[in-house]
């Protein structure tokens, strides 16, 4: 083997002579790929739809008591599992909240599910916001919460992860918004997703196909219900959570004033359905099927 | 009277019912103009309804998630002056026009039933809990059109159809839209199996399935096929892999509103009942008396769904017979 070790041995040493050269292009790449990813995610704390939800006098929704919209655990998971997949990469999940005083619970539940942080805006010129004021003032939180973190392995790309909808507006039209404000991509209603070196696939259905979907950071992603089973805090997670911190801002803090949000809808007037009540209850002895069908005539529903 | 533009995020062969829907909740505002994003072929055939004057295409078709169909959409505002841009409440109709009441700084309204000739807009909110009326805050000087999307299924087919009649084909303006490049990237498209039923969203008739089919929703389809009725269920019945998911119907799938909405084996929990409550009449069949379904049901049998559904398809039969 003597003759041929020598061309190895020259090769070695040319590499010698550049290596800081190479081992700086070497880097590069690995910076490239492992870039900081700082995943904020929305939360938001709503009435619970198991109980009776209301409007007040003023046509807003009741929003005196609540919960963290069970829509938004989804994306909170699909940040984590994202994070848990890429142990070698500077991975920040961040919950911002907006709502009133009572809000702080949703971004504390959003602690103890695995978030490393959280923000709340709080402000009560938010008070009556509607899809376009909600989005002004998240593009701006987003914005503010993206500049204030600080990451040690480079510049970081952001992305945005929300649910399909929030569940007592059920727009779901604030992710397109957020993300035409930001100047970010938008994709909606994930049902799968996989995490690249610098881009995001997306599964989703749209319309009348199914579609896998590629998309590149900066991004504003919706998932939907299917995506994943979020995960519940144990006894741990809900003790380390304390620890971690909990941010209120106001919207002077992130540059914005009240006719900033000043919303473009108004609601008018609102009225509550009488509730429906329970019809003819029959047990069946053998003869219900026809029973329906007479129903049904008799309703003209044929 | 004013300018309305309807928005199309894709056109197929014929329109569909949701379709002429917002064609006709348009056509009782002012003159329609039509933009579409994704199209085969010449479209203007389809969009030969009286009242629809202008038609508004891109270069190639766009389908959606396409970020250059609020290109369109935007210039198409300009071209028509509209002082209203309607589309349906579906993902990617609504991540459009959410793009467009941005650009346009205006006001969105998601979810409509109807719109008044004063651009006045009544929705249900809260799963059907309560009807609410809204309207932009401008509304008495408007500088920007006001940007609403639809629920199917609030105007009765036969109206549609006195309102939506065959008409000369409009005049079309290809605009100079063109896809965006890299960003947002379909890498896959498969079409999903087009059902001969009635979809689920806009049907007039749904019935619907879960748990207590134990799996078989072979009664169930013989009766909605019997009835002309979509195909509907619980998520307990989608979880298990039983149905497809976008049978879904609940507050996390699909909400429906039909006149008859029949709800067999469904125990009826608040996230079903939010997606079906303000249905005209609802029929619920389940083995368990105290199933919550039984408090919103018009009519209610406690019984097998697998000996009652079979009976009633008998009876149905014998009576066109």
């Amino acid at each position: 083997m003597g003759p041929a070790a020598l061309p190895e041995i020259a090769i070695h040493a040319t590499m010698d002579i550049s290596d800081t050269a190479q081992i700086s292009r070497v880097r590069r790449e690995h910076h490239m790929v492992n870039a900081p990813l700082h995943i904020i995610t929305l939360v938001k704390w709503v009435p619970d739809a198991q109980l009776e939800r209301r409007y007040n006098a003023e046509g807003r929704i009741d929003r005196s008591e609540g919960v963290l919209s069970e829509l938004d655990e989804y994306p909170l998971e699909a940040a984590l599992q994202i994070k848990e997949a890429a142990p070698d990469r500077e991975i920040r999940v961040t919950a911002l909240t907006m709502g009133p005083a009572g809000a702080s619970t949703a971004a504390k539940k959003a602690l103890q599910i695995g978030a490393d942080d959280a923000y709340q805006l709080t402000d009560d010129d938010l008070i009556g916001a509607d899809i376009w004021a909600t989005s002004v003032a998240l593009k701006a939180a987003v914005e503010t919460v993206t500049g204030a973190a600080e990451f040690d392995s480079g510049e970081p790309e952001y992305l945005v992860l929300t649910g399909m909808a929030s569940e007592e507006g059920e727009s779901g039209a604030l992710p397109a918004q957020l993300a035409e404000r930001l100047g970010a991509h938008v994709v909606t209603y994930a049902t799968g997703l996989d995490f690249e070196a610098e881009r995001l696939v997306v599964t989703r259905s749209g319309g009348t196909e199914s579609q896998r979907v590629a998309v590149t950071m900066p991004a504003v992603v919706s998932v939907t219900d299917q995506v994943n089973d979020p995960r519940y805090p144990n006894f741990k997670a809900i003790m380390a959570a304390k620890k971690k911190p909990l941010t209120r801002f106001t919207l002077a803090d992130v540059g914005l004033q009240r006719e900033h949000v000043e919303p473009k809808v108004r609601v008018v007037t609102t009225q509550a359905r009488p509730p429906r009540t329970a019809g003819e209850i029959i047990t069946d002895e053998g003869d219900a099927g026809v029973k329906i069908v007479e129903f049904l005539a008799k309703e003209r529903l044929l | 009277m004013s300018n309305v533009l309807v928005f199309f995020d894709e056109l197929g062969e014929a329109l569909t019912p949701a379709q002429k829907e917002l064609i006709a909740q348009a056509a009782a505002l002012g003159e329609v103009h039509i933009a579409v994003a994704a199209y085969d072929g010449d479209p203007t055939p389809v969009l030969a309804v009286n009242g629809v004057q202008e038609v508004y295409l891109p270069e190639v078709s766009l389908p959606a998630p396409e970020v250059a169909i609020v290109d369109l959409l935007e210039t198409s505002v300009a071209e028509s002056g509209a002082l209203v841009v309607l589309g349906s409440s579906t993902a990617d109709a609504t991540d459009a026009l959410a793009r467009l009441a941005v650009r346009l700084d205006t006001g969105l309204i998601c979810g409509a039933g109807s719109i008044s000739a004063d651009l006045v807009v009544t929705k249900s909110e809260l799963a059907g809990s309560y009807t609410t009326t809204s309207q932009l805050v401008s509304a008495a000087t408007p500088a920007q059109p006001l940007v609403v999307t639809f629920k199917p299924n609030n105007i009765d087919p036969q109206r549609v159809a006195t309102l939506v009649t065959d008409g000369e084909q409009p005049e079309v303006n290809v605009l100079p839209v063109r896809p965006s490049v890299g960003g947002v990237q379909i890498e896959e498209r498969t079409a999903m199996e087009v059902s001969a039923r009635p979809a689920l969203a806009e049907a007039r008739i749904v019935v619907a399935g879960g748990r207590g089919t134990d799996g078989d929703f072979t009664p169930l389809e013989e009766l909605a096929d019997e009835l002309g009725a979509g195909l509907g269920a619980s998520r307990a019945a989608t979880d298990a892999g039983w149905i497809e998911h976008a049978a879904q119907v609940g507050q996390t799938g699909v909400t429906v509103s039909p006149q008859l909405y029949i709800s067999a084996g469904i125990s009826g929990a608040v996230h079903q009942r939010a997606g079906m409550q303000t249905a005209g009449t609802i029929v619920a069949i389940n083995k368990d008396e105290d199933a919550q379904v039984f408090e919103i049901a018009d009519f209610g049998v406690v019984g097998d769904l697998h000996e009652v559904i079979p009976q009633m398809i008998e009876e149905l039969r014998r009576r066109k017979g």
